[in-house]
């Protein structure tokens, strides 16, 4: 017996020193020397100049997993605006590159992603996540590295309260829970409204409560709270017991699949009344799901594609020209993240990520495709909120809320 | 005592190498490593029950994030109530050891829980009431407001690092290696092989296989504290029924009751994902998961019984050496 135990603790301790030799090389790897080689291979490979004519940027998204959608759209939106920079000769004369890491829609793999790209690849700055778990994750390591990272879409206030190197080009929960509780308190004009939200999403249970404090402030009244999980698929039983209580318009903040099956259910169950919800609505994928249920159905949004400004007119185009689709609210965001980021970049005294981080803090009245963007002290961008109404499926303009 | 002295050695070379040389590694490596070893730590203990006492076990992700959740409850509420002593080392560390041994002692408790009435059950069945019951423990924490609920709990201190986690791993495989060979790591084995039979012999069947239970689900729940304080942020839709699954798969594929065959695997699994990323970059198409599931397609096809079957690294060792020898006499 004593020979197994100490048999095994010799080929452990092996093991152990093993382990030392791969991590001391490890790191040999990583020092500089090695590392500019590496980048100019790199570089070289994708037909660029040398590494010293290239900024590279990280971007970390969820191109799988259960909201690959959301993940794609951004990347589609930050691809066009680099493109569009490097076009109109980059950013202090040097070009952007992108490098996009999967995270697969985990936060521990978007934390260990973020360490790659800011430690392997050395970026400037850090583009990402859409969903707030993962930027939460991400978050502290931008922070304890000093880069600046800018999320497009993370809603969620905790996101930016995590460092001052962390900035975000979308409004906030309360916010958007507040702007749809003045809508339907002063547009639609309802007094009692039903909520149904998801208690497994950190985003849907955020907009469920700011709206619940807006809208009682406004006089309204929460009949009943009812709620569901991401990935349920039948939600009869709490739409029964709404349909009960008689309200005059339901608010769901959730994401666009289950939302469009509640939407359905709903009115199998002769309920008729609006449906109001945020931008976890928006997605092509909506109206594939909910089809002419979702019709007399208002959320908000970060931005219209009905909009004339040239700003937003001349974003469709291009990206229609580029990826052939009609680009939602997530592909606007991603974009006007990239922009804000180069435009900073370029004004910066000085591509150091402390300049940079100043020059992004400083950023107001920026006009982006979402709307005029300030940061604020807490590095929250304060900008206007569009309402949309479902027709037949289209997403038709209906007003926009300001701060 | 010759053995114990050649653990406390390499715990002495992890904690020499913690001050000496991990602040030298670059962090992405350093955050490889770490994952790595709290995999060895979540597999280890998995293995104890449904490699050594052969109950199948699909909760190990909630055992993991009671541990993980009760050990990041304490920190954060300790460091909110006497600000600073976490800060410096030597009195953080006994703060932290202290957390993460209630975050093991809350998961034991609740594998005691689940362990006493589902353990009546074998097999398939066994299985799905301990993935019911992981279920149940992530939504049970989706509907508490004080950890964060579905917002999940950010700023946890961030006090693992590469000394905690190898201790941990040191301490688990020492545990786990030493109890095989005891008397009640024999009644364990009893159990997997032929419940009746053991029972006929004089195991106290149940006993078995609630200690081997809560055994497997105290490591787990340590390991949950350690990467709660390395990620700083936990949120329940980590500890899904993917995550159990993962640690399911780095068992089967080592090898089910090989200790080394875990450490191997849960190694092996840790960084192939990692080392897949460059291809990705590459193409730009995500190949990474495909190839990562193709991966274990092939190597459950040429190796059914994992790695290292029920095997250890010095049996291997000592069959080699053998073979050597009698063909070396043969030769001579």
């Amino acid at each position: 017996m004593r020979t197994y135990t100490s048999r095994f603790t010799s080929s452990l301790i092996i093991l152990a020193l093993m382990g030392t030799l791969f991590s001391t090389s490890g790191c040999k790897k990583a020092r500089p020397p090695s590392e500019s080689s590496e980048s100019a291979t790199l570089s070289g490979g994708a037909g660029t100049p040398g590494s010293q004519d290239v900024i590279r940027i990280g971007e970390v998204g969820s191109m799988t997993g259960s909201e690959a959608t959301f993940g794609i759209s951004t990347h589609m939106g930050i691809s066009l605006a680099i493109k569009q920079i490097n076009a109109a000769g980059g950013v202090k004369g040097k070009k952007l590159e992108v490098l996009t890491l999967d995270d697969q829609g985990k936060p521990e793999e978007a934390a260990t992603a973020v360490t790659k790209l800011i430690t392997q690849n050395q970026v400037a700055a850090i583009l990402g996540e859409v969903a707030s778990s993962r930027s939460i994750a991400m978050a502290p390591i931008a922070q304890g590295h000093k880069v600046p990272m800018i999320t497009p879409s993370s809603t969620n206030p905790r996101v930016t309260e995590q460092g001052d190197y962390i900035f975000r080009v979308c409004f906030i929960d309360p916010f958007q829970g507040t702007v749809m509780a003045k809508f339907a308190a002063e547009s639609l004009k309802v007094k009692k409204v039903a909520i149904l939200k998801d208690v497994k999403n950190d985003y849907s249970v955020g907009l469920a409560k700011y709206f619940t404090e807006t809208f009682i402030k406004l006089g309204g009244e929460i009949l009943v709270e009812q709620s569901f999980s991401s990935g349920d698929i039948d939600f009869k039983s709490q739409l029964t017991s709404i349909r009960a209580k008689k309200p005059e318009a339901i608010f769901i903040p959730g994401y666009y699949t289950e939302v469009g099956l509640i939407a359905r259910q709903a009115r199998e169950l002769g309920l008729t009344v609006p449906l109001m919800g945020g931008d976890g609505w928006d997605s092509p994928k909506l109206k594939e799901i909910g089809g002419v249920a979702l019709n007399n159905s208002y959320y908000s949004n970060h931005y219209s594609a009905e909009d004339k400004s040239p700003e937003v007119q001349g974003f469709i185009t291009e990206f229609q020209k580029a990826f052939h689709v009609i680009p939602d609210g997530m592909a606007a965001m991603g974009y006007d993240a990239a922009k804000v980021l180069a435009d900073s970049m370029n004004r910066a005294k000085s591509l150091n990520a402390q300049d940079v981080r100043d020059a992004i803090a400083a950023t107001k009245n920026y006009q982006g495709v979402t709307g005029k963007i300030t940061l604020d002290e807490k590095r929250n961008a304060i900008k206007s909120a569009v309402v949309l109404k479902v027709e037949n499926g289209e997403a038709r303009y209906q007003q926009t809320i300001n701060p | 005592m010759g053995t114990l002295w050649r653990w406390l050695l390499v715990l002495g070379g992890i904690w020499a190498f913690q001050f000496l040389a991990s602040d030298q590694i670059d962090p992405y490596f350093y955050s490889i490593i770490i994952y790595s070893g709290i995999n060895i730590v979540l597999a280890v203990s998995l293995n104890l029950v449904n490699g050594f006492t052969g109950q199948f076990s699909m909760g190990h992700a909630g055992f993991m994030s009671v541990g993980g959740y009760t050990s990041a409850f304490l920190t954060i509420w300790f460091a909110q109530q006497f600000p600073g002593v976490l800060e410096s080392p030597w009195s953080g560390a006994p703060v932290f050891v202290g957390a993460l041994l209630a975050g093991g002692l809350a998961a034991s408790v609740a594998g005691f829980l689940v362990g006493l009435p589902s353990l009546r059950l074998k097999g398939d069945y066994l299985a799905i009431v301990t993935l019911g019951f992981g279920e149940i423990i992530r939504v049970l924490i989706l509907n508490l407001d004080f950890i964060g609920g579905a917002r999940g709990l950010p700023g946890i201190p961030a006090l693992s690092h590469f000394g905690w986690v190898y201790s941990v791993v040191v301490v688990c495989v020492f545990f786990v290696a030493r109890i095989m060979q005891s008397s009640h790591g024999r009644e364990f084995l009893a159990v997997r092989e032929d419940e009746i039979a053991a029972e006929a012999t004089g195991v106290n069947t149940t006993r078995a296989k609630v200690r081997a239970f809560v055994l497997g689900a105290f490591f787990s729940g340590v390991a949950g504290g350690l990467f709660a304080h390395t990620l700083r942020y936990l949120n329940p839709q980590t500890f899904d029924f993917n995550k159990s699954f993962e640690i399911i798969i780095m068992v089967v594929l080592g090898g089910m009751g090989s200790i080394t065959g875990s450490i191997v695997a849960a190694v092996l699994l840790t960084i192939s994902r990692e080392a897949l990323r460059p291809l990705q970059e590459l193409t730009h198409i995500d190949f990474r998961m495909i190839i990562y599931s193709l991966l274990l397609i092939v190597l459950m096809l040429t190796k059914p019984n994992g790695l290292f079957g029920r095997r250890e690294i010095n049996e291997l060792f000592a069959a080699w050496s053998t073979r050597r020898k009698l063909k070396r006499e043969g030769l001579s």
